[in-house]
């Protein structure tokens, strides 16, 4: 069984009056999600990780030096998954409920939270993510480089933002602060990001 | 004959005593998010920003750009040169003048000596400098290897040692883009001269520059995406072969000669 790429959850111009234009959906998920899909499958074909479930094959590679390409496939296959479900087209507000408390909880307030988090976005120096994680039961902002992601470090992830410069360049060239600053006030599915901490 | 791309973090783990090569290992190890042992004392001490002297950081300054934006157009375009000269390496000075603002002993300090050991710089804006230090030096080489007229078969001395090292230029090329393509995330792809004084392709991890393992860089390509995203989009692989059109092969001469052990 390959590995295969989930639907984009919204069309590829749904973001394009909320700062991501629809060439940027059609690079970053048409062709380089895509190419992680297809190199991955490549790399497992015949192995015993071919049949394993997408998360084990991202544990199992972990670390490992003669599976560091397998695990930078498998993992950005999974981030990219996950980061789409953290947009939406009409995303951004704040969160309710039990995120809001335990965001209040964790940072001091939403305000905090987003400082925080758009500083870890900003200072991941080359390619990689920031994500906001729930870690022993407490709320955290991390950022990992390249393909690392807080599955591989027993934490649950809530929330993340692709800071490789082609998640960007096209709307934004250099732009990364102005890039996260969009993505918080007007893109991240909040419903989204309730659900991994109930789940 | 064969070459090796030798880890950078081999030598950052201090275990670079010998010969310890990984073969083509082309990427970075995951979880080396912010390193925090400093490269290994180098064997150069040569000036490597320049082919005749090195780069200074009181204050550190952004070059202009030897050509017009629009100049090498067969690999690259206008917008991605303004934008990469003009903010991207602009971003990096302005960094390292932050960062060193309270530091007048390691500001006076070349940018190549503050890498080379960056034991020297306070542990607090290590990483900052080795960040931002590197983003400048490697870009302030980059523009210098490039020129409007460039291109085409490499020219004297260096012509004859990629053919005595790799065989040909074109297997030295296919080589140098292979290194470059697999290079995951950010980062750069150098023809260097090693330690032992052969000629040797290598690629860092972000803006690492091999000098910190002891190298001097002779030529390098920026595999960041901001080098190719507006022109070439995913397509790393054809921006690495058009690159080729605009390589410098008089600078990269000269820097040759400059890299040749004293
Ligand atoms: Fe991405
Ligand atoms: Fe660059």
């Amino acid at each position: 069984m390959a590995f295969t790429q989930p639907a984009l959850p919204f069309p590829k111009d749904a973001l394009a009056s909320s700062g991501m234009k629809e060439e940027t959906f059609e690079y970053h998920y048409g062709k380089h999600h895509a190419a992680y899909v297809a190199n991955l499958n490549k790399m497992v074909e015949g192995t015993e990780l071919e049949n394993m479930p997408l998360e084990e094959v991202i544990h199992t590679s972990f670390g490992d030096s003669s599976k560091t390409g397998i695990f930078n496939n498998a993992a950005q296959v999974w981030n990219h998954t996950f980061f789409w479900n953290c947009l939406s087209p009409k995303g951004g507000g704040a969160p309710s409920g039990e995120l809001a408390a335990k965001i209040d909880a964790a940072f001091g307030s939403f305000d905090k939270f987003k400082e925080e988090f758009s500083a870890a976005a900003a200072t991941q120096f080359g390619s990689g993510w920031a994500w906001l994680v729930e870690d022993s039961g407490t709320l955290k902002v991390t950022k990992t480089p390249n393909a690392e992601n807080p599955l591989v470090h027993g934490q649950k992830p809530l929330l993340t933002l692709d800071v490789w410069e082609h998640a960007y360049y096209l709307d934004f060239q250099n732009a990364r602060p102005a890039f996260i600053k969009n993505f918080l006030d007007n893109l991240v599915n909040w419903d989204f990001v309730a659900q991994n901490l109930a789940s | 004959m064969k070459t090796f791309l030798r880890h950078p973090i081999t030598a950052l783990l201090g275990v670079v005593l010998s010969a310890i090569v990984v073969a083509c290992q082309p990427t970075q190890p995951v979880g080396s998010q912010s390193p925090t042992a400093s490269p290994s004392p180098a064997v150069t001490t040569l000036p490597v920003a320049y082919p005749d002297r090195e780069l200074s950081a009181s204050p550190a300054q952004l070059p202009p750009l030897p050509y017009a934006a629009n100049a090498l157009n067969q690999a690259i375009d206008a917008q991605t040169m303004q934008i990469h000269h003009d903010r991207h390496h602009q971003t990096y000075v302005d960094n390292i003048n932050d960062a060193l603002k309270d530091q007048p002993n390691v500001q006076k300090l070349s940018v190549e000596a503050m890498l080379r050991d960056l034991n020297q710089v306070p542990e607090a804006i290590r990483q900052t400098v080795r960040n931002n230090a590197g983003g400048h030096l490697n870009h302030t080489i980059f523009w210098q290897i490039m020129a409007p007229n460039g291109g085409g078969q490499p020219t004297g001395a260096i012509a004859q040692e990629i053919n005595q090292t790799f065989g040909s230029f074109e297997e030295f090329r296919k080589q140098f883009n292979a290194a470059g393509s697999d290079r995951f995330g950010s980062g750069w792809v150098w023809l260097v001269r090693n330690p032992q004084g052969q000629l040797q392709i290598v690629s860092t991890p972000n803006q690492d520059n091999p000098i910190s393992d002891g190298s001097y860089p002779i030529m390098g390509n920026d595999v960041w995406e901001h080098a190719y995203y507006l022109r070439y989009q995913n397509q790393r692989a054809q921006y690495l072969n058009n690159w080729w059109n605009v390589v410098n092969w008089d600078e990269v001469n000269r820097r040759t000669q400059a890299s040749q052990p004293r």
